[in-house]
């Protein structure tokens, strides 16, 4: 009863406080209006659910008009241009609906996690968000009862058919989708320099083997750092190549099940392998962006570098937006990581349909928007990704992503660890901090113990 | 006056000082005017080859509204804190009831809690008052969280003024609010100027509450900012213009109201 | 009896401030507390009790928190002395009379005025560790000047790469510092200074046995203020160096834990270490302060 009255207490006073605030600087009346039935029933908590069931309800018709929030981290470069594409057609559609973009940028999506998260915690999600598609979403909120389920969606717009088939389960949890995606990217890619190639007379590698006798070679040569490497999360993204390419993809696919054994052999030689690799890598990697990382290849500073296929729009989108404007195939040239041939390790933005979003009609028009050929066709192509779907138009895309249109469609596709797909965000966190560890003594026990212990804390091995 | 000689050989080591704080900015400056093409590590000393001022532009375009927003939340911010710290630090130094020390030093801990690890109960406190997404809850958050160093900062100045000139005034009949305006509120000036321009400095650089706390559509200055540097690909020379276009304003402050700050710290204000 | 109305009406006065900060700091304090006691995984929140389970995690074997408090220390070492020092050195440099006084001082003071998030990038090019072929920022320049002893791989260095990483913080507060300084010299009466001279000291005795102790409570000031920046930096080592396990920092990893891990149990529990930290740190000045005063 006491603490009931401090409290009460308090919030009249804030209030009080606030309104002297308000009544100085220029908008009084807005701000005002919604405290004061808050002061006088103090344990307010339920009024924010209750207002964002009531647009719910109601049905398409009367939904036609009002906004729809939607919330990324796409706030520069291809992805915001990619956007903007599908806002375009969004406007044209829905002329009444209006689009509120509530991008936040920053730290790979960090920053916009933890808006998401305190946002989330005050019972005000957005009306629908990006994610990665996989783990990172399904870990988070999917096992919270944050998101809906997404079945009928996708039965009544064909996803399920027009949707690879080994890409459903990776985005869903107990047999139902929960996100809707719009691009997939693809994480072992292997970039290099031709030209450098070339000069050092150095084949095109084609196996892990053959990759480090070309590294060898060039270094001989006087190269100081033929491979190009950046900051932490690049540094995790080449581990998950490798190990791909040195375990295999079935192994792969197995130890993010957790059926799979961390303890074996095959993950003792993975990690060896890296740490092979990090013996021809640039000594200033930790502190340069991915961007810096590729313009080293580009700059033929060095010969190689394994990124996502997010580097094909640096490499050779225009330079007026802060890209490099190279040849392909002449000034940069691809391959998948040796190793992991015939394989398409892929990571995937997608969209989420949030339980209590305020307009939850248009956040269904808007996956759907997100799901068509029209708006993949209109996102990915400006974004440097390749659509989801089966049917889009290969014309529109450019000579790296046709290869990577055709990889898709017959490669045996498997997820990225550090863009969110195979392990749930405690888990991926705790195997990036394992590897900074790492690469401080590279004590590739100590890596492989934790890497085990990791797995039977958070991973699905404690199960 | 004296010693003439070391005088002189003291600009040596201060334009050595000016080069240390300069060079961040000379290349701040010259990156925002180099076109894309332009921008490598390896040439960033190198001046631009055109002047050309797209950037500055540009990024005029994609920050203007935040701008406004910015001052919305700083200006009230900064005046209304500084007022109430103004008055929390006259109680606490002259008319101390009992546990008033006690309570100016739990006051002034608050000074030192990490925002990062209170944004989830701030944001549902902020969302059960009805405040959450708007423009005057994040003025509150600031004036909240500047009342610990407003607060020291009078308390500290008004505990240097002789209590017998408040006494002179009670025996004069005059009232405690009285005081303050009669005789404290005039010689607080300089003290005024270093608050308001440390809360203007704090609230302005603020990213964290301002992204958290307010919706898109209210978003201050460094969300902008932020968001032009956060991208996939970042257009260096874009970000960099766009970081001195919303650095600007304070650095107007400290400009223009620089020797003020220095006479308000001269007069006693936070320095302990 | 008038007195009495008079001291309830001024408490009533710093009521507000009271409660305010009661909420937003005490209470979200105590919010923290709890649930770093917490099994708190995952979005949902989950208040079920584990005791010190997050704390003990923290000490026992986990690398990363001990490199944590390394990190802070050496930082936090290097920032203060280097604010210190260099402060000092330019508010004396500055008292003598200067002609362009003014002009220095503001420039001094102004970095103050720009946020990590805008001078982190710069610096994270001015601190560029390449060699050879690729040399650039502050290394190109010093190799262009002939100054290669300054030359070195900045954060990248082995163990003590966390102290470079306090230079963006000097240049940023240093001028601050300067400004406190300053402020406590001109306070000196000129008569003190005079009468040593008189008396034949020497000016660095005058320094030593005058100066610097009149300026003790300054120090002591400007070693809390940036004591406790130090303690909770986060903008300038994300925008700086990255989320990097050599250089993490408590704030980076509580934040890193908490809103990518998800681990809302473990980023309290280092919260609330911070703060005790920072209490470590604070309560005795505060004590000490307020006792000197009641003298």
């Amino acid at each position: 009863m006491h603490k009931r009255f401090t409290f009460v207490l308090a919030l009249v006073l804030i209030s009080s406080l606030l309104l002297a605030s308000c009544a100085q600087p220029t908008e009084a009346p807005a701000p005002a209006e919604p405290e004061a039935p808050v002061a006088t029933e103090a344990p307010a908590e339920p009024e924010a659910p209750a207002a964002t069931e009531a647009p719910a309800a109601t049905e398409a018709p009367a939904a036609e008009s009002g906004q729809l929030e939607v919330f990324s981290w796409w706030t520069g470069g291809g992805e915001a241009a990619g956007l903007d594409a599908m806002i375009a057609i969004w406007n044209e559609k829905y002329p009444d609906i209006e689009f509120v973009n509530a991008a936040v940028a920053g730290g790979a999506g960090s920053n916009a996690k933890a808006v998401l998260a305190t946002r989330l915690s005050a019972g005000d999600p957005p009306d629908s968000w990006q994610g990665h598609a996989g783990q990172e979403l399904i870990g988070a909120y999917v096992t919270a009862g944050q998101l809906e389920p997404l079945d009928e969606l996708y039965e009544a717009n064909g996803w399920y058919e027009i949707f690879p088939e080994t890409l459903i389960p990776l985005i869903s949890q107990d047999g139902h989708p929960y996100s809707v995606p719009v691009n997939i990217h693809r994480a072992n890619v292997l970039w290099y320099n031709p030209k450098v190639l070339a000069e050092y007379n150095v084949a095109v590698p084609t196996d892990f083997a053959s990759f480090v006798a070309a590294l060898e070679a060039l270094k001989a040569a006087g190269m100081e750092s033929p491979l190009s490497l950046g900051e932490a999360w690049t540094e995790v993204h080449m581990f998950e190549t490798i190990l791909l390419a040195t375990v295999g993809a079935d192994a792969y696919n197995a130890l993010w099940a957790g059926t799979g054994d961390w303890a074996a052999p095959e993950v003792t030689q993975a990690i060896e392998n890296v740490k092979t690799l990090m013996g021809y890598v640039n000594t200033d990697y930790a502190t340069l962006s991915w961007q810096d990382a590729s313009k080293l290849v580009a700059d033929g500073d060095a010969a190689f570098n394994i990124m996502g296929d997010w580097a094909d729009g640096y490499f050779y989108g225009d330079v007026a937006g802060g890209n490099l404007g190279l040849t392909p195939l002449e000034e940069y040239a691809w391959m998948p990581v040796p190793g992991t041939q015939g394989v398409y390790q892929f990571l995937s933005d997608s969209f989420v349909l949030p339980v209590g979003a305020k307009n939850r009609d248009a956040a269904i028009k808007w996956l759907e928007l997100c799901g068509s050929k029209e708006g993949q066709d209109a996102f990915n192509p400006v974004k440097g990704s390749i659509a989801a779907r089966k049917d889009s138009d290969k014309a529109l895309y450019n000579v790296y992503l046709q290869s990577a249109i055709d990889d898709w469609a017959k490669d045996v596709v498997v997820g990225s660890l550090a863009h969110g797909v195979v392990a749930n965000p405690s888990w991926a966190t705790q195997i990036t901090t394992d590897w900074g560890a790492f690469v401080i003594n590279f004590d590739v026990a100590a890596f492989q113990a934790a890497l085990v212990a990791s797995c039977d804390a958070l991973g699905p091995c404690g199960d | 006056m004296i010693r003439s000689r070391t005088r002189y050989w003291s600009y040596i080591p201060l334009v050595l000082l000016v080069i240390f704080y300069l060079i961040p900015i000379y290349i701040m400056v010259i990156t925002g005017f180099k076109a894309g093409d332009e921008i490598s590590v390896k040439t960033m000393w190198d001046l631009p080859k055109t002047m050309g001022v797209e950037n500055y532009l540009k990024a005029f375009k994609q920050l203007a509204p935040n701008l406004l927003n910015s001052f919305k939340v700083v200006i009230p911010a900064a005046i209304l804190s500084s007022i109430l710290g103004s008055l929390n630090g006259y109680v606490l130094a002259k008319w101390k009831f009992k546990g008033a020390d006690v309570i100016f030093t739990l006051i002034l801990f608050g000074m030192f809690i990490p925002y990062q690890s209170v944004l989830i109960p701030l944001v549902q406190f902020m969302d059960s008052i009805g405040l959450y997404g708007s423009i005057p809850g994040l003025i509150l958050v600031h004036i909240i969280y500047g009342i610990p160093i407003t607060t020291l900062t009078f308390r500290n100045y008004y505990a240097s003024i002789p209590n017998e000139l408040v006494e002179a005034a009670k025996i004069d009949g005059a009232d405690m609010l009285g005081i303050y305006r009669k005789i404290l509120l005039p010689i607080s000036i300089p003290s005024f100027v270093v608050v308001l321009i440390w809360q203007f400095t704090q609230a302005w650089n603020d990213f964290l509450f301002s992204v958290i706390l307010t919706q898109p559509q209210n978003w201050t200055v460094t969300v902008a900012l932020n968001n032009i540097s956060g991208g996939q690909i970042i257009p260096w020379n874009l970000q960099m213009a766009a970081s001195l276009l919303a650095a600007l304003p304070t650095l107007l402050v400290y400009i223009f109201l620089g020797r003020y700050f220095l006479r308000g710290m001269m007069a006693g204000s936070l320095k302990g | 009896m008038q007195d009495r109305k008079e001291k309830r009406l001024a408490f009533l006065m710093v009521l507000p401030s009271i409660i305010a900060v009661g909420i937003f700091v005490y209470g979200f304090i105590g919010w923290t507390t709890r649930v770093s006691f917490s099994a708190w995984r995952g979005m949902n929140p989950d208040y079920t009790f584990v005791g010190f389970k997050n704390y003990i995690n923290l000490f026992v074997n986990n690398l990363r928190f001990q490199i944590d408090i390394k990190n802070t220390l050496i930082f936090t070492v290097v920032f203060v002395l280097g604010c210190l020092i260099l402060g000092l050195a330019s508010a004396l440099l500055l008292d003598q009379g200067l002609k362009g006084e003014s002009f220095f001082r503001s420039l001094f003071i102004f970095p103050m005025a720009i946020s990590y998030i805008v001078t982190g990038v710069v610096w994270r090019w001015l601190m560029n560790p390449a060699a050879g072929s690729r040399m650039s920022g502050l290394n190109l320049l010093f190799d262009k000047l002939g100054l290669d002893f300054l030359i070195n791989s900045w954060t990248s260095t082995p163990t003590w790469g966390i102290a470079f990483l306090a230079i963006p913080a000097i240049w940023q507060l240093s001028g601050y510092t300067m400004a406190m300084y300053l402020a406590g010299l001109r306070a000196i009466p000129d008569e003190l200074r005079e009468a040593a001279r008189v008396d034949g000291a020497s000016e660095f005795n005058i320094f030593r046995y005058i100066i610097l102790p009149l300026l003790r409570p300054v120090t002591l000031s400007a070693m809390v203020i940036l004591g406790h920046m130090s303690l909770k930096t986060f903008d300038l080592v994300i925008a700086t160096v990255g989320k990097q396990l050599v250089l993490d920092m408590p704030s980076v990893h509580m934040w890193q834990i908490t809103f990518d891990g998800l681990q809302y149990g473990s980023g309290a529990a280092i919260s609330i270490l911070l703060l005790i930290f920072t209490a470590v740190l604070i309560i005795p000045y505060l004590f000490f302060s307020l006792r000197k005063e009641v003298k």
